[in-house]
């Protein structure tokens, strides 16, 4: 788990022939392309992030945004692949549960004060303690940090937390269990440092721009709440040297279609591509509209608790239920922006994973949909005896459009009747909480990069498992590949398993649909992840 | 007159108290909670969250202690959602966006309309008349969704003279479509209103009587039928106004303002408890105080109307 030396080296000597050469000339260093003279990146959020705190924001847009201001041990290059951020590389104890990071000497917050391992102590005892309250404690826990939990519950004092200053450059973290993706897991915002001095000195006020000390590649200059934030660089930061990109605008825009018309008139760089209109933009606009993979999954879930359904309870009715869906019809007709039809949970573009062949994955839809007559007539359903049932999502267009294909094929093939219904966001999430449903929509993004974000959900223990499946087996196979030096065999056999039992439909897998601006360049397309860092893009000249 | 504001205003309070109480009751009645999410949050860690933003003590205590901090420190509590801020910031940044927009947006409708609408009553059934009408119902179809996106359409896109958005510290380029969209179907309505009310006052017996002294027709039309033509106008225009300084959410959606429109409507979605509360409270409070303002106009307008 350790960078190799001579990635490392690499790196240095990289930096090093980097720093050499000058942006003023207007070519790119690496590939001679020429930059444009405006070096603005301005993208398009959905809605106005809940804080620029990265211990306390709670959503993606913010994240986005804590990634550009801060940096925490390690960064994710092109790939999704870590590379150094403060840290410069670490190592792993024999029983694997301690850490110890290296951190550059050179990486400044942008007051000037050198970034230091404490500044990592303060921010994750920050994360776990109860009196931040942070939404985000659960990653403290999620993380196995020794004690974590018991702080979280108020037993223990933060200063308790596992992770220690062993001297100014050198960090030790120790774990509860022995977890592969530990270090991934650095990447997400709320492990940034934050500096104590101005929370200490502002309280909450901190993140005001005026007040605001950050560590990242830039520094927030401006922020009018549900309009913009406006971050230029940081010039204490130890790579400003090798930053193109000098400005990075947020606009809140909170209606796809309008943000789409901004940005046909020139006013953003990026912006998502509205719903069922990725095929029109492809064409009128093929260099603009792109398309690629998502670390998400879109899923149906039954409710397998008491409180559900007792035909759902017949693995034949399930298993008919989704073997009747045409994915590709929902994929190709009704979505038409390139997602994936799913059979398994676990997206093919995690990190690590190998799709297993799960038997109905192979067949073709001819085949499944006799299969699925078959299962429906030996669960003793039939049209004079039709299964019914009600299905439940949270209102949108989108999910709506895939809920009546799904309800036409169902009804068509095997005759079953469908009750539809729509809740609004809130209500619904509380209803599927509580196990107030018989078939409900789910979706799911991974937290990290690693196959067990996705399957975890279906552990009986789960907070996540809303339909309830409870399968021994699954929770084994899950704990075990904790600490399986090769973790990828349990994943085969939980989806092998989920495909026989199928406790949830898979539906498709994720794209991420935007319009994007020609002249930005280096965007992160094949990191499914989606962690871009404005540091790494670039804008060619016209 | 005097002692009839008095009592308004100790009318006023109990009424806000009723308001704060049962929107409190109704917000908590919804389900879902400000801390629900697609990741469900651990007991410990929800248990924490609420104890810090007092969400575990009983209803009847939460209210108290909201009032509370309102009667003692205006303090209308913080934001769940946002969490660098709090109610007041939130107010005291989006309210001076829809004031702007919306007073401005007020002042043409007013203007634009009344004109229309005295143009068309003085020549009625003629070709100004219809142009007149034609207008404001033209106007009144165009709701503002409608306006917005055509306004965009043709300024922004096709001939890139206005920005397509955003607020920019209210520079005049950003103000002018979110004033058209907002004013056009109030425009509209207060154009039918003079329309119709003068046309009525035009025909009243005093009237009359001053064409038959042989009164100049502009003495008559400003002097003696204004005024009271204005009185149907001015009890929708207290409301109105009240909607228009308050913002419109298409308004904040469509352009981006910043305005707090768009704040309560998102803040009911996300069950942001305490913004919702504090602009319901801000609207409830500027809705009594315009419906009073517009009551004292009219005894001023109306001496037949005393208190």
């Amino acid at each position: 788990m350790k960078f190799s030396k001579s990635y490392l080296l690499a790196s240095v000597v990289g930096t090093a022939l980097l720093s050499t050469s000058a942006f003023a000339a207007g070519v790119h260093p690496e590939t001679g392309e020429k930059l444009a003279d405006e070096q603005t990146f301005t993208y398009r959020v959905l809605d106005e992030h809940s804080s620029f705190d990265p211990q306390v924001n709670e959503d993606v847009d913010g994240s986005e945004i804590a990634r550009n201001l801060f940096e925490g041990l390690y960064n994710q290059d092109n790939l999704g692949n870590l590379v150094p951020g403060v840290a410069l590389s670490h190592t792993v104890s024999d029983d694997k549960l301690t850490y110890t990071f290296k951190l550059r000497d050179n990486a400044k917050w942008s007051d000037g004060k050198p970034v230091t391992a404490g500044d990592f102590v303060f921010a994750w005892r920050r994360l776990a303690s109860p009196e931040l309250a942070s939404p985000y404690q659960w990653y403290a826990e999620l993380m196995s940090v020794e004690n974590a939990d018991k702080i979280v519950k108020g037993e223990m004092k933060p200063e308790e937390l596992g992770i220690k200053a062993l001297n100014d450059h050198t960090l030790e973290v120790k774990l509860t269990k022995p977890l592969p993706y530990f270090a991934s897991m650095t990447t997400h915002s709320s492990t940034f440092p934050s500096p104590s001095w101005a929370i200490e000195a502002h309280g909450t006020e901190w993140t005001k721009p005026e007040n605001i000390v950050s560590n990242g590649a830039y520094k927030l200059v401006k922020h009018v709440p549900q309009e913009t934030a406006i971050m230029e660089r940081n010039s204490n930061y130890w790579d400003n040297e090798n930053t193109i990109i000098e400005k990075v605008e947020t606009l809140v825009i909170n209606d796809e279609n309008i943000a789409l018309t901004r940005y046909l008139a020139g006013e953003l760089d990026l912006t998502d591509a509205p719903a069922g209109q990725f095929p029109r933009l492809k064409k009128e606009y093929p260099d603009q509209a792109v398309v690629f993979p998502r670390l998400c999954s879109y899923y149906y879930t039954f409710n397998l608790s008491d409180s559900g359904l007792k035909e759902f309870k017949d693995p034949r009715v399930r298993k008919a239920l989704s073997y009747a869906l045409d994915r590709r019809v929902i994929t190709d007709a009704v979505l038409q922006a390139g997602q994936f039809p799913a059979y398994t949970f676990t997206p093919a573009v995690t990190a690590g994973f190998k799709v297993p062949d799960v038997d109905y994955a192979g067949w073709t839809q001819a085949e499944r949909d006799a299969k699925a007559r078959e299962l429906i007539a030996a669960a003793g359903f039939s049209k004079d005896n039709p299964l019914e049932f009600d299905l439940v999502y949270n209102t949108d267009e989108g999910h709506k459009k895939v809920a009546i294909a799904m309800t036409q094929m169902w009804k068509q093939k095997l005759g079953v009747k469908v009750n539809m219904n729509n809740m609004e966001w809130k209500t619904f999430l509380n209803e599927r909480r509580n196990q107030n449903f018989e078939l409900a929509r789910g979706a799911w993004c991974g937290d990290y990069n690693e196959a067990s974000t996705f399957l975890d959900l279906m552990n009986s223990e789960s907070g996540y498992n809303d339909g309830r499946f409870n399968n021994s087996e699954v929770d084994d196979l899950l704990d075990d590949a904790k600490s399986a030096a090769d973790p990828q065999p349990n994943y085969t056999r939980v989806e092998e398993i989920l495909a026989a039992e199928m406790p949830i439909i898979p539906i498709y897998h994720y794209t991420e649909d935007y319009m994007m601006n020609t002249q930005l360049k280096n965007w992160p397309i094949k990191n499914a992840e989606q962690n871009w860092y404005a540091k790494n893009l670039y804008k060619v000249a016209k | 007159m005097l002692s009839y504001i008095l009592r308004r205003v100790a009318i006023a309070i109990p009424t806000l108290l009723l308001l704060i109480v049962i929107s409190f009751l109704l917000m908590h009645a919804a389900p879902g909670g400000p801390f629900t999410s697609e990741r469900p949050l651990p007991p410990a860690v929800l248990a924490n969250i609420e104890a810090k933003y007092g969400l575990n003590q009983p209803i009847y205590v939460q209210i108290f202690n909201y009032i509370g901090g309102i009667v003692t420190e205006f303090d209308f509590g913080p934001s769940f959602k946002y969490k660098d801020r709090t109610v007041n910031d939130i107010i005291a940044n989006g309210f001076p966006v829809t004031l702007t927009y919306g007073f401005l947006s007020f002042l043409v409708a007013v203007l634009v309309g009344g004109a229309l609408g005295i143009a068309a009553a003085l020549k009625q059934n003629t070709w100004l008349d219809y142009i007149a009408v034609g207008i404001s119902i033209g106007a009144q179809v165009l709701p503002n969704f409608v306006m917005a996106p055509i306004l965009v359409l043709i300024f922004t896109l096709w001939l890139g003279w206005l920005p397509g958005g955003g607020w920019n510290d209210g520079a005049w380029q950003n103000l002018i479509l979110p004033v058209i969209a907002l004013s056009t179907s109030y425009m509209a309505s207060v154009a039918r209103l003079t329309r119709s009310s003068m046309l009525e006052v035009l025909h009243t017996n005093f009237i009359r009587t001053a064409m038959a002294k042989g009164l100049p027709y502009r003495v008559i039309v400003f002097k003696h039928a204004l005024k009271p033509a204005l009185l149907p106008v001015m009890s929708y225009l207290g409301p109105a106004f009240v909607l228009m300084i308050t913002g419109s959410v298409i308004i904040d959606m469509y352009f981006s303002t910043g305005g707090i429109g768009q704040f309560y409507v998102n803040s009911a979605l996300n069950r942001d408890y305490a913004v919702m509360m504090g602009i319901t409270i801000l609207i409830g409070g500027l809705t009594i105080l315009f419906n009073l303002i517009v009551d004292i106009l009219y005894a001023w307008v109306d001496p037949k109307i005393r208190y």
